[in-house]
């Protein structure tokens, strides 16, 4: 049994309180009118000279055509403030988000396991049933967000606002999928149905344990099959919903793959450093290195698929050049260029390049090393899906973005902690036992 | 210089390597092994160095990344450039994007097919070369141990007789 120390629990309320004090400051220091606005970019114009000012007059191209310069400032003021008052907001969205689907890509790869009947994993079963613990508590979290972005207490999503739908033809003809109630109960059934699959799926395993026959072991096994099913519809549906609606204008029909590449790979991930952690601790002393080498062969073996994905993305939006689709990555190129091509080497040349060798899989610190840096890489990921549709060009990793990331890991930890301390390490009921303990290569 | 072999046969893969192991420890020397099929595992049994043809492929596949750079490079921006969907063609890295399918097939068609040549090479392997296997049953399910033989013939004959073997043959080699 693990003992939660008290030494992680410290560290992460540690984490949490730091982290709510930064997300309300930067609730707090949002600009809180119009007038605020236009004396901030007065500065920064004054400031920053003539660079400012070319670069507004590029971005609002559109505006300054049509209307005179006193009138476009204003609009571009109003823009300004809009964008601001959503980014907390989207700091907080990215990181809920992000540690939602840590969770549940684990809870996909252990289903797959189960269907698969997979020997190799049973030792780490408990580990990945301890991530998934935060599906619940997550799920709730990101539901609450979108309610509370229904009530409109922020822009995220544009469609939710009846004034923007109003003037967008585009958005009308998609209101039959994208109005608010619909959009809350598809919510509410993904995520019903992934936290019935993790709590069932738990209680099964924990049965079998101490069962003399394999009953709860052949349920599991269906039910993980039928979970399956489900999961890559709704995880489909959940990116067009949750990510793809922030562009209501764009879509991209491999996006649900894209995103699961990059859920997976981040699950995975988590799963190989919560092991090595727990090993380190002295705990786990039945999981091997040859299990860490198949993790890191997963790891390997995702983040170019990830990269596959992305590159397939991008490739065919780039040469077919049609103006409503390039727009994505208009956006992402002139305004987010760092980020966007910098995950690119976080996530696909970095794990690629160490990662290769056979025997790095096996050392610990290579694993952790690259483990930390696929994290951050994905975690940019996310955050590149998101930021560019709300808070445009106005985006910089401040004190909201930290303290969001810090706040949501230092629930994640304790989540994710304290279910481990709740039920043996080992999951000795599974017939595949003796394999995975005794698993080489 | 001709030496004295001991073939000792084996009809399960499971007992040919419980018979490496205990043949390593008893300090004689394995020559060859062959086998009907690649046995887990027996590389290490039978204390070889590992594969370096991983690193290998590693460089085959950077000779093909940058073949395939020069390869588009001459073709499509040097020697005809062609305006293909109204991209501008005039620089590589402006087209670099629809490269990157090329670039990703020739580093693979590189990799697999050199790495396959050296693998062959280094096992001296040709066309119309003379069989090695001293049994034809090798390569339908029999396993072929071959001992060298250092100083006591008999002793290694009943010591062999022991490990599970069902034939054992005694050749010039």
């Amino acid at each position: 049994m693990y003992t939660f120390s008290s030494k992680l629990k410290t560290f992460s309320y540690a984490l949490m309180i730091v982290g709510i004090l930064g997300v309300a400051y930067g609730f707090f220091t949002t600009p809180s009118s119009v007038e605020d606005v236009k004396v901030m970019l007065q500065e920064s114009h004054d400031t920053h000279g003539e660079v400012a000012t070319a670069h507004d007059s590029d971005a609002h191209l559109d505006d300054s055509n049509s209307h005179d310069s006193a009138h476009s400032d204003d609009t571009h003021a109003e823009h300004v403030y809009h964008l601001l008052k959503n980014k907390p907001w989207s700091a907080l969205y990215v990181a809920l988000f992000f540690f939602f689907i840590i969770s549940l890509g684990t809870l996909a790869f252990y289903a797959i396991q189960h269907a698969s009947q997979a020997g190799w994993p049973v030792v780490l079963f408990r580990v990945m049933e301890a991530i998934t613990a935060y599906l619940p508590i997550g799920g709730i979290l990101l539901f609450v967000f979108f309610v509370l972005s229904s009530l409109h207490l922020n822009h995220l999503f544009v469609w939710m606002d009846p004034e923007v739908v109003a003037h967008d033809e585009l958005i009308q003809n998609k209101t039959g999928y994208l109005n608010v109630p619909f959009f809350l109960i598809r919510a509410a059934i993904y995520m019903a149905g992934w936290i019935w699959y993790r709590q069932h799926s738990r209680k099964l395993t924990l049965a079998q344990d101490n069962a003399t026959d394999l009953s709860n072991y052949t349920k599991l096994f269906k039910r993980s099959a039928a979970f399956l099913v489900f999961f890559l519809v709704t995880e489909s549906m959940m990116s067009w919903d949750w990510i793809m609606s922030l562009d209501p204008h764009w879509f991209s029909t491999l996006f649900g793959w894209y995103l699961f590449a990059s859920m997976i790979v981040s699950a995975i991930t988590t799963i190989a450093l919560v092991s090595i952690y727990l090993k380190g601790k002295g705990y786990l002393e039945f999981v091997n290195n040859s299990h860490l080498h198949d993790l890191a062969k997963f790891m390997f073996g995702f983040s170019i698929f990830w990269t596959y994905l992305w590159f397939s993305q991008f490739m065919l939006i780039w040469y077919a050049n049609i103006p409503e689709e390039v727009t994505y990555f208009v956006t992402r190129f002139n305004d987010y260029k760092i980020p966007f091509l910098g995950m690119l080497v976080l996530n696909f040349v970095f794990p690629l390049l160490v990662l290769m060798n056979s025997d790095y899989k096996r050392v610990n610190w290579f694993i952790v090393t690259t483990g930390i840096v696929i994290l951050i890489g994905h975690y940019v990921d996310i955050f590149v899906m998101i930021m560019p549709a709300t808070v445009g060009d106005q985006w910089y990793f401040g004190i909201s973005e930290i303290s969001s990331a810090l706040l949501v890991l230092g629930i994640f930890i304790y989540v994710v902690f304290n279910a481990l301390s709740k039920a043996p390490l080992l999951a000795k009921g599974s017939p595949f036992i003796k394999e995975s303990e005794h698993f080489h290569y | 210089m001709s030496s004295k072999v001991i073939q000792a046969m084996y009809n399960d893969d499971d007992i040919l390597m419980d018979a490496v192991k205990e043949v390593r420890a008893a300090n004689h020397h394995i020559e060859e092994v062959y086998t009907p099929f690649p046995v887990h595992g027996l590389d290490k049994a039978m204390g070889l160095k590992g594969t370096r043809i991983a690193i290998t492929a590693f460089l085959y596949g950077c000779v093909g990344f940058s073949f395939s750079i020069w390869m588009m490079n001459y073709m499509m921006i040097e020697q005809w450039p062609q305006d293909i969907g109204g991209k501008p063609s005039f620089t590589f890295f402006q087209n670099m994007p629809a490269f990157v399918p090329i670039m990703f097939e020739m580093s693979v068609f590189f990799a697999a097919h050199l790495m396959v040549i050296t693998f062959y090479m280094r096992s001296r392997l040709w066309p119309f070369k003379e069989a090695e296997n001293p049994d034809p049953r090798t390569t339908d399910d029999m396993f072929v141990m071959e001992v060298a033989v250092d100083e006591n013939e008999q002793e290694l004959v009943s010591f062999l007789e022991n490990t599970g073997t069902v034939e054992i043959k005694v050749t010039e080699k």
